[in-house]
């Protein structure tokens, strides 16, 4: 497949992981086989990681989800910069996002949990006891707008006429 | 509408001949009969599905805020003009000058009826390459002039050839009106093709109307503006405007490019009958012209993925259907079901809820196919040429 061809899939993709390889085939002009090829490598290549559902939670459950994005501000240490905290902090389960930050503060840390005490804990317990860990500010979640590119509780209806010009 | 299927009608005296003369188009037909019913999925609609992009509503809705709500210059606002004249120029290579070359219009629809008013005598023929948008030959008809329809049919590929415009031509004949990428085939013409049209269009004096409002779909090769072929910039009306490229079709919104003795004869009659185009809309317009250029090609990416898995899936389905080059729609043959394109347009939409339009209301060319509008989500195509396909082996022959 052409590398034109090969980023059209991802494209694709990114926002319709469930399409069938044959209709991928068909958007692409390419033959199925090489469309399930093109996948294999770029999941053994590690450019596709997963193929994940985007779910508007608030729909389905009345079980809290509490999520917090918390700024964390830390030492860096010899060598390894920042990459050994944030190694240790990524591994815990509540966190869902770890991103290295410019700025007033150096980890940005998405939790996501059951309970806002849950999440506090975490904060207190795991999170701002590590070493490295200067401060940390906690942010709470209030409302999901738009997530990846997708708007929530958005009703795109279609307002044109059936026929037209 | 083609010219013969015009029914001879008692006139009614308050009315004018010229409207007495003109049958009100096809599609308006199919859309009564569309319309009402439940859960049907459209491939019928000549727009884009995506909505205005939000930087280009927002720049409007500022624009209304800050109070631009008088008339603008009847030509456009020359920023405007300018904008357009900046992106013909590095988009399609082919310069205007913003001052006498280029004016703002009610959409492309409204350039096409001031060229052809503009220019054309009462009893002059203008030459059609049909099948083709639905207006050409009534706006011909309705300035006293006559249509003549030139076949750019399946034959041809949708192409329109030299031989076939050169048999068509007469004393009278004035100009041609063409639309490449096309609605409704889906054809592009190359370079080369269109020098051929040039040659002949130099040859009789013709002057070219070329309607290129589906310039920026153009999926597999670069567009070729007419005016930028040989000795054709001085006879060449370019009209083009934003509803496609920029979905932004209800703006009512376009412009036109051309030699300034023929915009000056157009902008005499827009100054008249309809003063200038809407403000906000222009101020739209200018925002999309600026910034817009990264949204254009992130939907004609997206129509492309939609061109591909449509021509597979109707030829799967069992409808012959060509790679279209450009705009939004496919053309397939339903030549298979033994139906003329009319029945197998109404049955497809009375037993599947499937609409299409027949492709004989875009003239006589279109005779035999039905034109299936790919700007709709892939979700709906996969379910509409699901449907399309029970419904083809259902009566296939
Ligand atoms: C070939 C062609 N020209 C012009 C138009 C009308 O464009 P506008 O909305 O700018 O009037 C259409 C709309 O379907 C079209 O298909």
């Amino acid at each position: 497949m052409t590398k034109d061809k090969e980023l059209e899939l991802i494209r694709i993709l990114e926002h319709h992981g469930r399409i069938g390889t044959d209709v991928l085939a068909k958007m692409l002009d390419e033959n199925e086989d090489n469309v399930n090829a093109c996948m294999k490598k770029l999941e053994d290549e590690k450019v596709i990681l997963s193929y994940a559902a985007l779910i508007d939670w608030t729909k389905v459950t009345t079980e809290d989800h509490i999520a917090a994005m918390i700024d964390v501000k830390v030492t860096p240490q010899r060598e390894v910069g920042f990459d050994e905290v944030a190694a240790r902090i990524q591994r815990f389960p509540e966190v869902t996002a770890l991103y290295l930050m410019s700025g007033t503060y150096d980890l940005s840390v998405m939790v996501e949990g059951q309970t806002m005490e849950g999440v506090a804990r975490f904060v207190s317990s795991k999170l701002s006891t590590l070493d490295a860990v200067l401060s940390t500010t906690t942010h709470f979640r209030l409302k999901k707008y738009k997530h990846d590119g997708v708007v929530f509780n958005q009703d795109e209806k279609d307002r044109r006429m059936v026929v037209s010009p | 509408m083609s010219q013969n299927t015009v029914q001879p009608k008692t006139k009614n005296k308050r009315l004018s001949r010229a409207v007495s003369n003109i049958e009100p188009s096809g599609i308006r037909r199919f859309f009564d009969l569309a319309a009402n019913m439940e859960d049907c999925i459209s491939l019928g609609v000549g727009e884009p599905d995506f909505v205005t992009p939000w930087n280009v509503r927002e720049a409007s809705m500022a624009a209304l805020e800050q109070g631009y709500t008088s008339y603008t210059s009847n030509a456009g606002m020359f920023e405007l003009r300018t904008a357009i004249s900046e992106y013909m120029l590095d988009r399609f290579d082919v310069g205007y000058d913003p001052e006498e070359e280029v004016i703002v219009t009610v959409g492309a629809s409204e350039a096409i009826d001031l060229a052809v008013r503009a220019t054309i005598d009462p009893g002059d023929e203008v030459l059609v390459a049909t099948p083709a948008f639905v207006s050409y030959e009534p706006l011909v008809t309705l300035s006293g002039a006559v249509p003549v329809p030139v076949a750019a049919d399946a034959s041809t590929d949708f192409k329109l050839t030299k031989e076939r415009l050169e048999a068509a031509i007469t004393d009278r004949s004035r100009a041609i009106i063409l639309s490449f990428p096309n609605n409704p085939t889906g054809a592009v013409m190359n370079d080369v093709e269109l020098q051929a049209i040039a040659e002949v269009a130099e040859a009789h004096d013709l002057l070219v109307f070329s309607d290129e409002i589906y310039a920026e779909l153009s999926y597999d090769t670069e567009h070729t503006a007419f005016s930028t072929l040989e000795h054709m910039r001085d006879r060449t009306v370019l009209i083009s405007g934003f509803s496609k490229a920029f979905a932004m079709t209800g703006w009512r919104l376009g412009f036109v490019c051309a030699p300034p003795d023929i915009t000056q004869a157009m902008l005499k009659i827009h100054q008249y009958s309809l003063m200038c185009a809407p403000t906000q809309a222009q101020h739209g317009a200018l925002e999309a012209l600026r910034n817009g250029r990264g949204i254009v090609e992130k939907m004609t990416n997206s129509y492309r993925a939609r061109r591909n898995y449509i021509v597979h899936a109707l030829n799967e389905a069992g409808l012959s259907c060509r790679f279209p080059g450009g705009s939004f729609y496919a053309f397939p043959s339903v030549e298979v079901t033994g139906m003329d394109d009319e029945t197998f347009a109404e049955q497809l939409l009375k037993e599947e809820k499937v609409a299409v339009v027949p492709g004989s209301v875009f003239g006589k060319g279109g005779e035999g196919h039905v034109r299936c509008s790919y700007a709709t989500s892939m979700d709906a195509l996969q379910i509409a040429t699901a449907r399309i396909e029970a419904f083809v082996h259902r009566h296939a022959q």
